[in-house]
């Protein structure tokens, strides 16, 4: 039953994030802190954030759900972890799932990207109360 | 007049209570050609040919618009759409074809009764009674009455095997609720209730009935007069039928006491500039251009069931779900959900330890094994289970042993990947 095209689709990186995802669990006392849920699924993700001088400090993802939501959202942390906000406000739905570096089905694209929105409606939100601030 | 409609061919393909002949039905399927391993027929089945074609001969000879036109296509277009009412009627024994209203499925059936029955007679206080093995289309619109008339809903669990707390659905007919509405067959779980004992339990309490026959129409019939419920809604596309035609079946003496639901062209007497007079049973609920195709479809669905025998549909179900439950219950780190299988209609909802529900059906996708992974419309239910999604295979007349071999391979496939 082997295939070339499902091996390709769960690469082996993929599947260690799924496993072993990096930067999984909960802050102590994060700046911000934000869910979304998948309504297709009811798979859950969530984010905390440790922002200082506007640049992302430290981060974590909590949650459950495929290996596709997982693993996007294991890479995401990793690439957001010492980011500026300003720089991470540019990260778009090609980054995330270039990164991912599969071909993701329409069916899918939502577990795909639902760390993503879960940093769009989270931090942005905070850098837009940072700016009322100022 | 065309024939394609009936089941002439369905009819040498069992005799009532034997066994499907699945060989010769799976010929009137082209979609299965594809080589396509089709396990989700709880989600919406597959149309035989004889469907397709007494709607094809609707659009290719005579095309035309209901109950108004004098010339020829339209009296035989009028009279196909109609003819569907009588099979339908007979199908589920009602006791007669006003008290079955064409809708587009299930879920507008119960929205029908609960904006025009419910908001007349579910007041302030009242108690509905629904069960948390239910589909979001029995609950949400029962949830929007209540909120809007003050009612309350109270859900009966179930048990750990997956089957209905009766002891608790019958401490809730103490309190004398008006209006219990259960599905006869879970559509996430397999569950088959006991429909006529609960039935009669509620009507006793002097509850109005209304039973969900989405999942079991299509796969065990109903009698809805020796069931004694007073309503009993179902969909077309989950039972042959095409998508966009369905049925709400009303005891007659409630429907002659309901408002309309839709209101517009086709379901009035006479319309004045100082009020307007509905039309009879069963075209007072059906406003507007009707979806006359899929209507006449839905009619030939049922001819083609009523060939095959539903004592027949049942066994064949019964063997396959029997089949597959033992078969992915010797898989290492797979967890069933519900009852058995000899109180369960063809549907298996299932978990693997390690590994999402969509993983599983996007791996099975790979080998044309159609799964379906999700909440299945009964996110209450996932809730109760402690679960968000489990994968769910699903059968029907046209199911063969191998697909459910091809199900155990992709699922051997995914344990390997991620092992």
């Amino acid at each position: 039953m082997s295939t070339a095209a499902d091996d390709q689709f769960y690469r082996e990186y993929i599947l260690d994030h799924y496993k072993n995802p990096r930067n999984f669990g909960r802050l102590e006392h994060p700046d911000i802190s934000h869910e979304e849920d998948n309504p297709l699924c009811g798979d859950v993700i969530g984010m905390d954030f440790k922002v200082t001088d506007g640049v992302i400090e430290d981060v974590r993802f909590h949650g459950r759900g495929c290996a596709i939501s997982q693993a996007s959202a294991s890479l995401l942390t990793e690439r957001l972890k010492g980011l500026p906000l300003a720089e991470a406000r540019k990260i778009g739905k090609d980054d995330v799932l270039g990164e991912l570096g599969i071909q993701i089905s329409p069916a899918r694209i939502k577990c795909a990207l639902l760390s993503l929105k879960v940093l769009k409606v989270g931090a942005y939100g905070l850098a837009g109360e940072d700016e009322d601030d100022e | 007049m065309a024939t394609a409609g009936r089941a002439q061919g369905a009819q040498i393909k069992s005799t009532r209570a034997s066994r499907l002949d699945v060989a010769a039905i799976r010929k009137d399927f082209p979609i299965l050609e594809t080589g396509i391993a089709y396990l989700d027929s709880a989600n919406t089945s597959q149309r035989p040919r004889q469907v397709t074609g007494a709607m094809m001969d609707y659009f290719e000879k005579f095309n035309s618009n209901i109950h108004r036109a004098a010339y020829r296509i339209a009296e035989e277009a009028t009279e196909r759409y109609e003819g569907t009412r009588e099979k339908v009627r007979a199908f589920i024994n009602a006791a007669s074809t006003k008290e079955i209203i064409y809708t587009r499925g299930t879920t507008e059936a119960i929205n029908l009764v609960a904006y025009s029955w419910g908001r007349k007679h579910i007041g302030s206080g009242d108690l509905i009674v629904l069960t948390i093995l239910d589909h979001h289309s029995n609950i949400v619109p029962w949830q929007i009455l209540a909120a809007a008339n003050g009612a309350t809903i109270e859900y009966v669990d179930i048990d750990e095997r997956g089957e209905l707390r009766l002891d608790q659905f019958h401490d809730l007919l103490k309190r004398s609720p008006k209006l219990v509405a259960f599905s006869q067959v879970s559509n996430a779980l397999g569950t088959i209730n006991p429909a006529g004992p609960m039935v009669a339990a509620a009507k006793a309490a002097g509850a109005t009935v209304l039973v969900d026959g989405a999942q079991g129409a299509p796969h065990q019939g109903v009698d809805v007069q020796a069931l004694g419920c007073d309503f009993y809604a179902f969909s077309g596309h989950k039972m042959l039928g095409p998508t966009g035609a369905g049925i709400l079946y009303g005891r007659r003496e409630l429907l002659e006491a309901m408002d309309p639901f839709m209101s517009g062209g086709d379901m009035i007497k006479t319309v004045r500039i100082e009020g307007t007079t509905y039309h009879d049973l069963p075209w007072k609920f059906e406003a507007g251009t009707q979806a006359i195709a899929e209507v006449i479809g839905l009619g030939a669905a049922v001819d083609y069931l009523e060939g095959l025998g539903m004592e027949a549909v049942r066994a064949h179900e019964r063997e396959i779900t029997e089949y597959a439950y033992e078969a992915l219950s010797e898989i290492d780190g797979l967890t069933l959900y519900g009852p058995p299988p000899s109180r369960r209609a063809g549907v298996i909802s299932f978990a693997l330890a390690g590994i999402h529900p969509h993983d599983l059906a996007t791996i099975a996708d790979r080998d044309q094994v159609c799964l379906r992974a999700g909440h299945h419309c009964a996110m209450p239910l996932m809730t109760r289970l402690g679960v968000a999604a489990t994968a769910r295979a699903s059968f029907y007349v046209y199911t063969q042993k191998d697909e459910v071999d091809r199900l155990v391979g992709s699922i051997k496939e995914a344990l390997r990947i991620f092992a």
